[in-house]
């Protein structure tokens, strides 16, 4: 059990124009182990829940406690060094495309490394050999050199997965990370996601468009519909009547097309 | 029973074929009160036979060539300085002007900066620094960096606000600070078109150092103004060779760097490279024929 890698969310609102909240008041406890699936339609907000606990994206209201802090608050330096402690895995991968692998996955570290000793790739040795351990544990070990554009989807989310874990983050968030890939290497990933942050006791929440592979991967899920939790329970006790309201079937509902 | 509609597939533009015939009326109307017309082209043509009479045998005397080495280095030299000067101030400057990594109150006085620098031509800025600063490359040297600053800058900036976020935005999620965000996440995608840019400007530099000449600001273009008004017509033919001569090389060895650069390749893959290329082109030349 990891209570000081929790998180706590209350009365989170985002609104990208005023008046128009995606994000309309989320209560959320997401304990600090195991992997925590958000679920729900398009245009929900789950991309923006996410993406307010590291700060991609500056709420409008309310508080996100991780470790004593207030993730919402932080500025400058302070946020910096907490988004230290939050790795993320990207829907498009998001790697730098004309770095090589192994810069890709150093960029991890760019929270520890002077910008100038980053610049001219001066990086602890230690660092290195933990580089070159993941890029074995992800199956590119002979692609260190290569560039990140000529690498299969594939093969990009197993970098990004190595550059997140490279963080040694304290949490793990990741943004629909199979939701650009072919339905078998959508499982190889997200069975690579679970074994490499369960190995290090790092807990995961994850946005997905895929309940049975939610199903099949994480410990807790939460169903999300117009930018308000509707459900969080286990797997087993996610019925057909909570996708229903999840996704919005229902008569006289008009859901997440508002 | 349908009743049958005259359909139109491609509907007339109107207002396109009055604009297009306003501007070829205009055309013709401004080339009169120029007197642009042939017969006033072909009064000049006996002055060009003279002219170009006396430009050849272009004169390559020791005395002469010895003229040209001094200016044409004179001119080398100032658009190398020039250059690095310029692309060295270009690289902070364009990214302040890029609007989606800076704050408005950055962005709007570098943008100033870059538009003050694009007003002029060179050899306006050049005459500006002869004034202020006297004869001489220092005031050639200025006013091309002034004119590399305005156009390096400018277009750096825009190749910034088309890279794509997503790639700035995972590096921004690892903690990493605003200038580690430059070099990994920024730097990575704009580098090779900055590369393009800068030999461009080296380019560009080298031509107009050849020419600021002609107003005092140093380098071969005054050898060739002095020529001109001595009527020393097969001097500035040598002149004018030379300046040929020495662009094509620039030519060649500025794409030799942006190939370097680009695609980390060594002097000898370079000539391989282009051996190849033109094997390849031979060869489907040749297919193509049988």
């Amino acid at each position: 059990m990891n209570p000081d890698r929790a998180i706590r969310i209350r009365g989170l609102v985002k609104e990208y124009k005023k008046g128009v909240p995606v994000l309309k008041g989320i209560d959320l406890d997401i304990s600090g182990d195991g992997i925590t699936a958000i679920i729900g339609p398009s245009g929900t907000g789950k991309s923006t829940l996410i993406r307010c606990i590291n700060r991609l994206i500056d709420p409008t209201a309310g508080e996100i406690l991780f470790q004593g802090q207030d993730l919402a608050k932080l500025k400058g330096i302070e946020l910096r060094e907490a988004r230290r402690r939050i790795g993320m895995v990207f829907q498009e991968y998001n790697l730098v495309e004309r770095l090589s692998v192994m810069e890709n996955v150093l960029t991890g570290r760019l929270g520890y490394v002077s910008s100038f000793n980053a610049w001219l790739r001066r990086f602890p040795k230690e660092d290195i050999a933990e580089a070159f351990n993941l890029l074995d544990a992800v199956g590119l070990g002979n692609f260190v050199n290569q560039r990140a554009d000529s690498l299969s989807g594939g093969q990009r989310q197993r970098v990004g997965i190595a550059r997140a874990i490279m963080q040694r983050p304290e949490i793990l968030l990741a943004d629909e990370p199979t939701s650009s890939l072919d339905p078998k290497t959508s499982v190889e990933i997200m069975e690579l996601m679970a074994e490499m942050a369960g190995r290090r006791n790092i807990p995961v929440i994850v946005n997905i468009h895929n309940v049975e592979l939610a199903k099949r991967f994480c410990q807790r899920m939460i169903g999300m519909t117009g930018g308000k939790v509707v459900f969080n329970g286990t797997p087993s006790e996610l019925t057909e009547a909570n996708l229903k309201e999840i996704y919005g079937a229902g008569e006289g509902d008009k859901g997440w097309l508002e | 029973m349908t009743v049958a509609v005259a359909r139109v597939a491609f509907k007339p533009n109107w207002s396109a074929r009055i604009a297009w015939v306003v501007l070829a009326i205009y055309v013709v109307w401004a080339a009169g009160q120029l007197d642009f017309t042939w017969s006033r082209f072909v009064d000049g043509l006996s002055n060009a036979q003279k002219f170009l009479g006396r430009m050849f045998p272009p004169n390559f005397s020791t005395e002469k060539v010895e003229m040209i080495v001094k200016g044409l280095t004179e001119s080398i030299q100032i658009a190398i300085i020039a250059s690095i000067v310029g692309i060295a101030l270009s690289l902070p400057i364009g990214l302040m002007a890029a609007r989606n990594l800076m704050p408005s109150w950055v962005v709007w006085p570098a943008r100033a900066l870059i538009a003050v620098c694009r007003s002029f031509h060179e050899v306006v800025i050049a005459i500006i620094f002869v004034k202020a600063v006297g004869f001489g490359a220092i005031a050639g040297i200025g006013a091309l960096v002034v004119g590399s600053i305005g156009f390096i800058s400018k277009l750096f900036a825009e190749a910034i606000e088309e890279i794509s976020p997503k790639q700035v935005e995972a590096v921004r999620a690892t903690g990493a600070g605003f200038f580690s965000v430059l070099v990994y996440g920024v730097m990575p995608q704009v580098f090779s078109r900055f590369l393009g840019f800068a030999s461009y400007t080296f380019d560009s530099n080298l031509r107009h150092s050849t020419m600021i000449g002609i107003v005092g600001a140093g380098g071969i273009g005054g050898s060739l103004f002095s020529a001109f008004q001595r009527f020393d017509y097969d001097f500035v033919c040598a002149i004018l060779l030379s300046i040929i001569g020495l662009i094509i090389i620039a030519e060649w060895f500025s794409n030799y760097v942006r190939a370097l650069f680009n695609d980390n390749l060594a002097l000898v893959d370079y000539f391989r490279n282009r051996r190849n290329a033109r094997l390849t082109r031979e060869k489907s030349a040749a297919m193509g024929a049988s």
